[in-house]
């Protein structure tokens, strides 16, 4: 089909040399693709009081909320303390060095299994997602297992293993395993199918493949499962530690909240929550936020994050 | 002047880049199958450039998946006689978690090539499509003609390294210059050609523009649509002026013609 000549035509390229009529249209090219200077953010200070302000109000709000409820003396205190007793209740733990003993307790068992189960379901990912017969096989099956409660496994692995770390780390691994190989799955299903493409055309064997193209490609999805399998491990944790309660197991977050529950202690469970609730968020903001924020910037695939 | 050439000229398999003999392709089964190719026929000479011309959906990038070896025909013969091809897709298709320089790198990176070895060839290649300066950027960070050259400089990365056997070279091209401006376009034009003369590797271009064709080419083959054939061949080698505007007339009324008689049936 013609087109229309709106642009003159260009000399014809014959011979090595280039003429200099195409060296000067090439320099304007050249001075229109250079990249604009990226332009400067807020000030750092003010980027972080903007982000950290609305959390600290809604924290300031739900606390007010609370002492008031706890001031109409609608409950009797045994059922809802006030926040001042909560908080000097985690005072004291800390002040004593009890708290730390505690978190790290916890926090030691969710990272290890955390790590263990990246370690088991990586390859596992890659296998259901890449080979036909495996993800028949058991894809719904690991999809299945992401519905079941973790605290259902509990008693089978207390039956199996007895009242110990196996046990626990147990029910953490099939808390955290389906979610980081399902992620995975995920994303590798979302990646384009010109970038395999890609690999085989420029000579990249299986095993070249998924390591440079594959695992990188459906990373944002692996994040993704990252951070959710840490959710799960921290859950299913919690769970183990609240009900395989024995003193080999040591106090960890779990034990602490099931003692407050049998001491009537409103006051230790509440911080108990708390305590939980915190080191979930903190690891989600310190951690994930960063790094996810990271990959998702490399790409240009800047978020609402 | 532009004679159709009804049998290709005998020639030793010695100087064959790919032969593609009654290669048929359809996806799908049953019903619904679509035939992208039917029969088609192709010779590309050692380091000759082919430019194949059909509309829309005619089934150019099937073919050029099947010479890439990225997809099986499902019937007849594809035969390289080449080092693997260097392909450029009809997106630019660069990683986005690597920079510019890095997604030059690396074909050479998987063809085991030394770390020191491959950052000069990366940064030779960027300067050869003039984007020196950008090898630190990320694809998200480049304009779209940035982006294209980018992968031209890539496939060409992939030519070297497969190059050490000593075979010849193949490069297939996938519209790549479709989604530029003009004047971008002839200037990369300019500088395929300079390419191509001093590599000598078979270039298998794929275009919808009469004129690219005519003006690259040393030969146009013209795909029907739906199933893909080989419906005529031109020599356009060395056409200048007067002659080339004559080619083009020819070329482009003839897929005309194709065209139409697709909206007849
Ligand atoms: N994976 C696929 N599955 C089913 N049909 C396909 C597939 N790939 C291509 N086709 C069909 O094959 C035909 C040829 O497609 P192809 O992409 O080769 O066309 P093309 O000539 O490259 O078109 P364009 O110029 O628009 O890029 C089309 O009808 C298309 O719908
Ligand atoms: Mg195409």
């Amino acid at each position: 089909m013609p087109r229309p000549d709106l642009v003159n035509e260009p000399g014809a390229p014959t011979g090595g040399g280039r003429d200099p009529g195409l060296a000067a249209v090439e320099a304007g090219l050249d001075a229109l693709d250079a990249p604009a200077p990226a332009s400067q953010g807020r000030r750092g200070w003010r980027r972080t009081l903007s982000a950290a302000l609305p959390p600290l109000l809604a924290l300031v709000a739900f606390v007010a909320v609370w002492q008031a409820l706890w001031a109409s003396a609608l409950w009797p205190e045994y059922k809802l303390p006030a926040p001042l007793a909560v908080w000097n209740v985690v005072w004291e733990a800390f002040r004593e060095g009890e708290a730390l003993g505690i978190l790290w307790t916890s926090v030691h068992r969710a990272v290890i299994g955390f790590l263990v189960a990246v370690v088991v379901a990586t390859p596992f990912g890659l296998l259901v997602a890449r080979v036909r017969p495996v993800r028949s096989a058991i894809g719904p099956l690991v999809t299945g297992l992401q519905s079941l409660p973790s605290v259902a496994w509990v008693p089978a692995a207390v039956l199996w293993f007895g009242l110990n770390d196996a046990a626990i780390y147990f029910v953490v691994l099939l808390g955290a395993v389906p979610s980081i190989t399902n992620g995975l799955v995920a994303g590798i299903e979302q990646i384009p199918p010109i970038l395999p493409r890609v690999g085989a055309a420029l000579g990249a064997n299986r095993w070249e493949s998924a390591r440079h193209i594959l695992l990188p490609a459906a990373l944002p999805g692996y994040l993704a499962g990252l951070k959710q399998g840490w959710a799960f491990s921290w859950r299913s944790l919690m769970a183990a530690e609240l009900i395989a309660v024995s003193p080999q197991l040591g106090l960890g977050l779990g034990a602490f909240l099931q003692h407050g529950q049998a001491l009537s202690d409103m006051t230790q469970v509440i911080a108990a929550i708390l305590l939980i609730l915190l080191v979930g968020i903190g690891v989600e903001l310190l951690a994930f936020r960063p790094v996810e924020r990271r990959v998702l910037r490399a790409r240009g695939l800047v978020g609402v994050l | 002047m532009t004679a159709t050439l009804e049998i290709a000229p005998p020639q030793s398999p010695a100087s064959v880049a790919v032969r593609l003999t009654d290669v048929h392709k359809s996806f799908g089964h049953g019903p619904q199958a679509v035939t992208a190719l039917e029969g088609v026929d192709l010779r590309v000479g050692l380091g000759e450039f082919v430019c194949l011309l059909g509309a829309s959906g005619c089934g150019k990038t099937t073919l050029l998946n099947l010479v890439a070896g990225l997809d099986e025909p499902s019937a007849g013969d594809v035969v390289t006689h080449t080092a693997r091809p260097a392909v450029m897709f009809q997106e630019a298709a660069l990683l986005p978690w690597l920079t510019a320089a890095r997604n030059v790198e690396l074909p050479l990176r998987l063809a085991g090539v030394r770390r020191d070895r491959r950052r000069a060839k990366a940064s030779e290649l960027l300067e050869l499509v003039r984007l020196r300066e950008v090898g630190d950027k990320r694809p998200h960070e480049l304009s779209g003609g940035m982006r294209q050259r980018v992968a031209l400089a890539r496939a060409l990365a992939s030519t070297l390294g497969a190059a050490d056997e000593d075979a010849p070279g193949l490069l297939l091209m996938d519209e790549p210059f479709a989604a530029l401006d003009a004047i971008t376009r002839d200037v990369l034009q300019a500088e395929l050609l300079r390419i191509w003369r001093a590599t000598g590797t078979a270039v298998l271009f794929v275009t919808h523009d009469v004129r690219e064709a005519v003006r690259l080419g040393q030969r146009v083959v013209l795909l029907s649509s739906r199933p893909g054939r080989v419906v005529q061949e031109w020599p356009v080698d060395g056409l200048r002026g007067a002659e080339e505007l004559a080619a083009v007339e020819e070329i482009n009324a003839r897929l005309r013609e194709v065209i139409s008689t697709h909206a007849a049936a």
